[in-house]
């Protein structure tokens, strides 16, 4: 085991694939020279050269355009997009194009590429570096969505995705770079399917995604000094997503609070709602409670930053709530 | 150029004339439904620019992109015209199995890399597939097709700008036909001629007569040539004419009629075929004989196959969202 923070998780999982195929290239703004906004990229430059690290100008939607038409020739870029913000310009390649060439052609063409990208909010970056946006990308049929919440998950996850054949967003979070967690030195992957409990419990469950997950857990602690057994689910994919585990854990626990760092119109927490709803109703103690952010653009001032934006009390608060004891 | 060729690039031509027009009546009787576009008028360019590419080896052809206006890019390609027309019909012995339509044809055992309906989406692709070819270190180069409407997209300056500092093989095809739906060029486009747009990104660049096929065949011999030596991207324009409406639904009521009579005047079948009859290599008689046999060949193979293939099942729905296959190591479930 070797402890590894999230950043250097992914440059290490970068570097694995890259000496294991050729055919794996990575692109985006200053992931070269530079070493990559959040040092995910660090050394490869060096290492593999600029044919392979390509440094691209700033033009989301083209460049990623060129790293679906490069896949579907059999290369398998990871692009990255500085911000999810930025990757509003790159949605018509992404959404129009890289999930739904396969079908369109009838199964004949794959875009195996990935994309990797953080989405969430830092310290008082304002309304147009704070998006998250999940919602959007999990709402796409032909995408993979998933959403590591540790270096376990971003080493294994993302060596999964590039092998994968199907075009794969990874959301990573601004605030996750420097976390840190004790992974195995051998090689290995992680499934890009499949929620995951974090933490066992019998009262109530937490759930949770990306960042959120460390909310839940954070709760969860909180809960237990209250004497309350809470479970905590990370969703780990949200597309697909895995409604079997979210029926398990509710049908155990029968209480539950959904905590997504997102505005909650037509959320990532509406549609679990929507299957909890249709796959356990009848396992419900209690109406099941959304955790979100407020519905505004991010505000600067970290006062009104801090208002707007989900923390763990505020989960805490929604468990007592499930619990009846608010 | 042999005789042989020549007649061959003329039936050509003729065959993918009549194929549309009979497109037009499937359509009429609604046999094909959603848009389709048709390529009457500008056959030259598409025949002329692949006939000088690597086409008909299969996997080892050049890439080919467009948009929506697609067939006889895909047939020149290398797809099979029956396979086309079932597409159009929906069926899935069609092209892309029925899930894309005349908008979308795909053969990617051609490298035809199929049509898309976003324009201006396949500046990008196209330069992917060169930097897939670069990177693979085959000879092979991207071609993509676009119209004149497709320049004013962020697409085009972001690919040409990325096209040029990697120096990607590719082969940009501009067929200007001077109207993007009922708009004409002069009212969207401050730059008219539109190889010279390319000139904010030091691309190499020229302009032809996109109704003589001999014209087209000789200006993309030379730009293949240097794309294909490694000097990079070339950005090629054809002045062209489409006789139809833009798709369909289109009642040219944007444009005149002498507009229209100017430009059929200098029809690609007309000119090519004067010519070959002026050089003695063919004779008015072939050219119904061919006609005959055209007809007899759409309608007795290719539009019976289309009419006589089955549709696709219902269950097979939800085939070719992801990986119908995939491995299980990297997609999982977790194992808990
Ligand atoms: C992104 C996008 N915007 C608008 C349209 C609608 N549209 C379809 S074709 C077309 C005109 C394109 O003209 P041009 O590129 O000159 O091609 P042509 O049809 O003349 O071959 C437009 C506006 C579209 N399909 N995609
Ligand atoms: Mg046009």
């Amino acid at each position: 085991m070797a402890e590894t923070a999230y950043w250097e998780a992914i440059r290490r999982a970068h570097d694995e694939e890259m000496a294991n195929d050729k055919m794996v290239i990575c692109m985006g703004e200053d992931i070269g020279i530079a070493g990559g906004t959040y040092k995910a990229t660090s050394g490869l430059y060096e290492k593999y050269g600029e044919e392979r690290v390509i440094d691209t100008p700033i033009s989301e939607n083209s460049y990623t355009g060129i790293g679906i038409g490069a896949s579907m020739v059999g290369m398998r870029p990871i692009i990255e997009i500085m911000s999810i913000n930025f990757a509003l310009l790159a949605l018509d390649t992404l959404i129009n194009a890289a999930a739904k060439i396969r079908y369109m052609s009838g199964g004949q063409l794959q875009c195996p590429i990935v994309m990797r990208t953080p989405g969430g909010t830092a310290h008082q970056l304002a309304a147009q570096h704070s998006a998250r946006l999940a919602r959007m990308f999990m709402s796409t049929s032909g995408l993979r969505v998933v959403t590591p919440r540790g270096p376990l998950d971003a080493y294994g996850m993302l060596k999964s995705a590039i092998r994968s054949n199907d075009p794969v967003i990874i959301i990573e979070h601004e605030q996750m770079y420097n976390l840190k967690e004790d992974i195995p030195e051998e090689e290995f992957f992680r499934p890009l399917e499949g929620a995951e409990v974090v933490r066992e419990g019998s009262d109530i469950t937490l759930i949770g995604y990306n960042y959120s997950v460390h909310l839940c857990l954070e709760a969860a602690k909180r809960l237990e000094a209250d004497g309350i057994s809470a479970e905590v689910l990370d969703l780990r994919a949200l597309k697909p997503l895995d409604r079997e585990s979210i029926r398990k854990t509710v049908e155990k626990t029968n209480r539950v609070v959904i905590a997504e760092e997102d505005e909650a119109p037509v959320g990532v927490g509406a549609e679990i709602m929507a299957i909890i709803l249709e796959d356990c109703f009848y396992a419900l103690d209690s109406q099941p409670v959304r955790i979100h952010a407020a519905d505004v653009p991010v505000p600067y001032n970290a006062k009104l930053e801090k208002a707007a934006i989900p923390n763990a009390d505020d989960v805490y608060q929604g468990a007592l709530k499930a619990l009846g004891k608010i | 150029m042999k005789d042989a060729d020549k007649k061959r690039i003329l039936r050509e031509m003729i065959f993918y004339r009549r194929f549309e027009d009979r497109t037009f009546e499937a359509y009429m009787e609604r046999k094909i439904g959603g848009f389709l576009h048709l390529y009457t008028g500008q056959e030259a360019v598409a025949t002329g620019v692949l006939e000088m590419a690597v086409t008909g080896q299969g996997q080892k052809n050049d890439y080919v992109v467009t948009g929506y206006r697609d067939h006889v890019h895909a047939i020149k390609t290398g797809a099979p015209a029956r396979e086309v027309m079932a597409e159009l019909y929906g069926k899935e012995t069609g092209s892309s199995k029925g899930r894309g339509g005349s908008m979308h044809i795909f053969d990617a055992s051609q490298n035809f890399m199929g049509g898309y309906a976003l324009v201006g989406q396949p500046f990008p692709l196209a330069a992917g597939f060169a930097l897939g070819a670069k990177h693979k270190g085959s000879d092979q180069i991207a071609i993509c097709f676009l119209g004149d409407g497709a320049n004013n997209q962020g697409t085009f300056h972001e690919t040409m700008n990325m096209a040029k500092v990697w120096n990607l093989p590719v082969l940009f095809v501009c067929e200007n036909n001077q109207y993007a739906i009922g708009t004409r060029i002069e009212r969207s486009t401050a730059v008219l001629d539109q190889y010279k747009r390319v000139c904010a990104y030091d691309m190499e660049a020229s302009q032809h007569d996109g109704m003589d096929v001999d014209v087209v065949m000789e200006a993309s011999k030379k730009a293949i040539d240097f794309v294909r030596s490694g000097k990079g991207p070339y950005f090629i324009e054809f002045m062209t004419y489409r006789y139809r409406g833009h798709s369909m639904s289109d009642a040219k009521g944007y444009r005149t009629k002498e507009e229209e009579a100017e430009w059929e005047k200098r029809d690609p079948i007309k000119i090519y075929s004067e010519r070959l009859i002026k050089e003695g290599i063919i004779s008015q008689d072939d050219i119904k004989a061919w006609e005959k046999e055209i007809d007899d060949e759409i309608e007795n193979d290719i539009i019976k196959f289309a009419e006589e293939s089955p549709e696709p099942k219902v269950e097979d729905l939800t085939k070719y969202v992801l990986d119908d296959n995939p491995d299980p190591r990297w997609i999982g479930p977790l194992q808990k």
